[in-house]
């Protein structure tokens, strides 16, 4: 028996293979010259400038690199998160100091920026007349003034607060002036820590617990409590190590004494007025987005989940905010990109950030160049990394649809 | 804030398109710039009583303003052909580095690493001056021993902040900095009580303390002085010619002074037989010459700008701050001047 050979009709052949032809009329090639023509010329404008700038340099006796890092900076900071002596450390620490600076403001910021904005974003749909006019009020004032008048503002209400000698005390432990808000403090044991740890592992407890109890509803349809673990590993648990590793608990409160209150924590004028206004201001547009997403989901939505018996509560939570991220995600995203590079105007209201410390390294150092090509390069790190998380997030809610 | 940062990104941006200027006539790209302007381009601080600070018509009154009125005398013939260009603390450098501005006198501070480093250096002292404090009478402070602890206010980018830093380590004591880049709200937070003390150069606070008017006693400026400070005329490096002459437009002051030739009675010297001043006059000798500018160059400082003492009397003596180690060396002073030979 004879294979029956294959008709050569049907027989597999590889795609003609397509010689790239020296002539302009073929598209592969014209694409080709293109190509190179357009990355040679970026490769030649930066390899001239390079060069340029370094002759420059050079001809202008100024110096170069990036050993001015290591070189002991001298510039006093005044909030440092981690340890830092003017006259002992050096530049690189006290711009990492900038950079840590940065995101506490950008971080805390963008927290209270979303729940405020969002909050603003729900009143202003409210049903309640004078509600949903303030919140339009709220939005269209704030939005209409400069973030640097904000920062202005409340740094000039920050000062009008009463001198250390005279702070206003609300309560106990609490002291307003205008050095800033200064509280009574947990001094920090090991036993703290133990609870802390123990608290955690509660909430993993519980976590595992709740979960088990929704297989359990989706196998049956009985949901057993989950309370009682809950109360057990959350509330007893922690307080069971705390009792068993001694139960410390003292407070430091803040004292009086020479210029200024010594003991307890702070929150600093400059960073409290950079923080309300940076909220305040991106509030007034998220406030918007969230505003414009909610209306993005249909009313049928809302109203078939009506028709289906749900409370209006449930219906907000289940049926219209689940919609309503994937509109609000993207604009949301650039709004934290804001808030993060618009934090570089503390240093009019002098908190001292990344850009106010590298600017006084610039002026120390005089490394100009290096010193904005550090700048550019810790916006560009902290600015991909916001969006790359929130790029993550959006593709995690989006519509999947089937 | 953004316009500075704008501001140091364009200069990366000249510095690295200037191609190398040719230029043949003097030798020197920076005299051929100001000449073919017409004007010379004078880096000042604009915000600072008795250095640079524009009076009710808009002229830009003060000691460095002079100063730099002085060195367009020099080498334009006219003390008014001066484009006062207010600088930031923090833009300064970057600003000559790249050329916008011709010179600085703004009182800038004469440090080794902003010779070494920078690629400037300093033509000359104007003001020996010192960092100190300004602080309210009603806190009681008498000394700057007795802050331990205290908040002080400071631009940042300036050597003063280095100095207070140095200050309280060798002294052992705490402060916190309070650093705020624009000084009318620096000078807020101070006057707010943010701050326990304001603290820049002891010229800058006796001017500030004097625009108080009235209210200057309200303020106390503590006797120590903590460090040098000495301001002066800062130019690129690599132009020698433009350097000297920025540095005998400032002996030519100090000089005049000595022999006791000021702006109004300068013409009587036109008949003098002492060699030095007939040299100073440019009646003999080819002085300017030699520096590549005219001869009467010292005569047109003294005549339209005055000499050293007029301008520092005009300027700080009307602030009431005592003129010091910035007398002439042989009144007690600092200020020497070589022959002019």
């Amino acid at each position: 028996m004879s294979d029956a050979s294959v008709d050569p009709r049907y027989a597999p052949t590889a795609a003609p293979k397509k010689s790239v032809k020296l002539s302009w009329s073929d598209p592969v090639f014209r694409g080709l010259v293109w190509q190179v023509l357009i990355i040679g010329s970026v490769i030649g404008i930066v390899w001239y400038l390079a060069s340029n700038t370094s002759t420059n340099l050079a001809n202008r006796h100024i110096a170069t690199g990036f050993d001015f890092l290591g070189r002991v900076a001298g510039i006093p900071i005044g909030e440092h998160p981690i340890a830092y002596e003017p006259s002992v450390n050096s530049f690189g620490l006290a711009l990492w100091i900038g950079v840590l600076n940065t995101l506490q403001v950008s971080v805390i910021g963008i927290i209270l920026a979303t729940i405020l904005g969002t909050l603003i974003g729900i009143a202003r749909l409210s049903r309640n007349w004078l509600l949903s006019k303030l919140a339009m009020t709220y939005v269209e004032v704030i939005r209409d003034i400069p973030l640097l008048l904000h920062l202005f503002f409340w740094y000039g209400i920050v000062q009008t607060l009463p001198v250390p000698r005279a702070a206003l005390n609300p309560v106990p432990g609490l002291f307003l002036s205008n050095r800033g808000i200064r509280f009574a403090e947990l001094v920090w044991e090991p036993a703290h820590t133990g609870t802390l740890l123990a608290f955690l592992v509660g909430l993993v407890l519980t976590a595992f617990v709740s979960q088990r109890a929704t297989k359990v509803q989706e196998a049956t349809g009985i949901r057993p409590a989950v309370w009682p673990a809950a109360l057990g590993s959350l509330l007893v648990l922690p307080l069971a190590v705390w009792a068993i590793m001694g139960a410390p608990f003292t407070w430091e409160a803040p004292t009086l004494r020479g210029f200024n209150f010594q003991g307890g924590g702070t929150l600093s004028p400059e960073f409290g007025a950079l923080l309300i206004g940076l909220v305040i201001y991106t509030a007034g547009y998220i406030a918007e987005i969230v505003r414009s997403g909610i209306q993005a989901v249909p009313n049928g939505q809302v109203e078939a989940a009506g028709a289906l018996g749900l409370r209006p509560g449930l219906v907000l939570r289940k049926i219209v905010l689940p919609q309503a991220l994937r509109v609000i995600i993207p604009p949301m995203t650039s709004q934290f990109l804001n808030l993060t590079k618009n934090s570089s105007l503390a240093v009019a209201i002098g908190f001292q950030d990344f850009v106010s410390i590298a600017n006084t390294t610039l002026n120390q150092t005089g490394q100009a160049i290096e010193v904005i090509a550090l700048i550019m390069l810790v916006y560009l790190s902290i600015s991909l990394s916001i969006s790359l998380f929130m790029n993550w997030y959006n593709k995690r809610i989006a519509l999947v649809e089937r | 804030m953004q316009f500075r940062f704008a501001g140091a990104l364009i200069a990366g941006a000249v510095l690295s398109l200037s191609a190398t200027a040719a230029f043949a006539q003097s030798g020197s790209p920076t005299i051929d710039a100001i000449v073919k302007r017409g004007q010379l381009v004078c880096g000042v601080a604009g915000n600072t009583a008795g250095l640079s600070l524009p009076d009710s018509q808009g002229v830009m009154r003060g000691l460095d303003a002079d100063h730099c009125r002085t060195v367009a005398a020099a080498i334009l013939g006219d003390a008014n052909k001066v484009k006062f260009a207010p600088v930031t603390t923090q833009a300064r450098f970057t600003a000559l580095q790249a050329g916008e501005v011709d010179m600085l006198y703004r009182s800038t501070t004469w440090t080794l690493g902003r010779e070494g480093l920078l690629g400037t250096e300093f033509a000359s002292i104007t003001f020996y001056d010192g960092t100190g404090f300004l602080v309210k009478k009603a806190g009681g402070v008498k000394s700057a021993k007795e802050m331990d602890g205290a908040t002080i206010c400071v631009q940042p980018g300036s050597t003063t902040e280095l100095a207070i830093a140095d200050y309280y380590r060798v002294n052992n004591m705490k402060f916190t900095p309070i650093l705020i880049q624009d000084l009318s709200e620096l000078q807020g937070a101070f006057e707010s009580g943010r701050c326990d003390a304001y603290s820049t150069d002891a010229s800058a606070l006796a001017g500030y303390r004097f625009a108080k008017g009235d209210k200057a006693n309200d303020y106390v400026l503590l006797p120590e002085i903590i460090s040098k400070e000495p301001l002066g005329g800062m130019v690129r490096k690599g132009d020698d010619k433009f350097f000297d002459i920025v540095r005998w437009t400032y002996f030519a002051g100090l000089i005049a002074e000595e022999h006791g030739i000021t702006s109004k009675n300068i013409d009587s010297f036109t008949t003098s037989t002492d060699p030095e001043v007939r040299r100073f006059m440019g009646l003999e000798g080819d002085m300017g010459k030699a520096l590549g500018v005219d001869n009467k160059f010292a005569y047109n400082i003294v005549k339209q700008v005055g000499n050293f003492g007029e301008i520092w009397d005009r300027n700080i003596t009307s602030m009431g701050v005592p003129r010091g180690i910035n007398n002439l060396w042989n009144k007690g002073g600092l200020h020497y001047a070589p022959p002019m030979r």
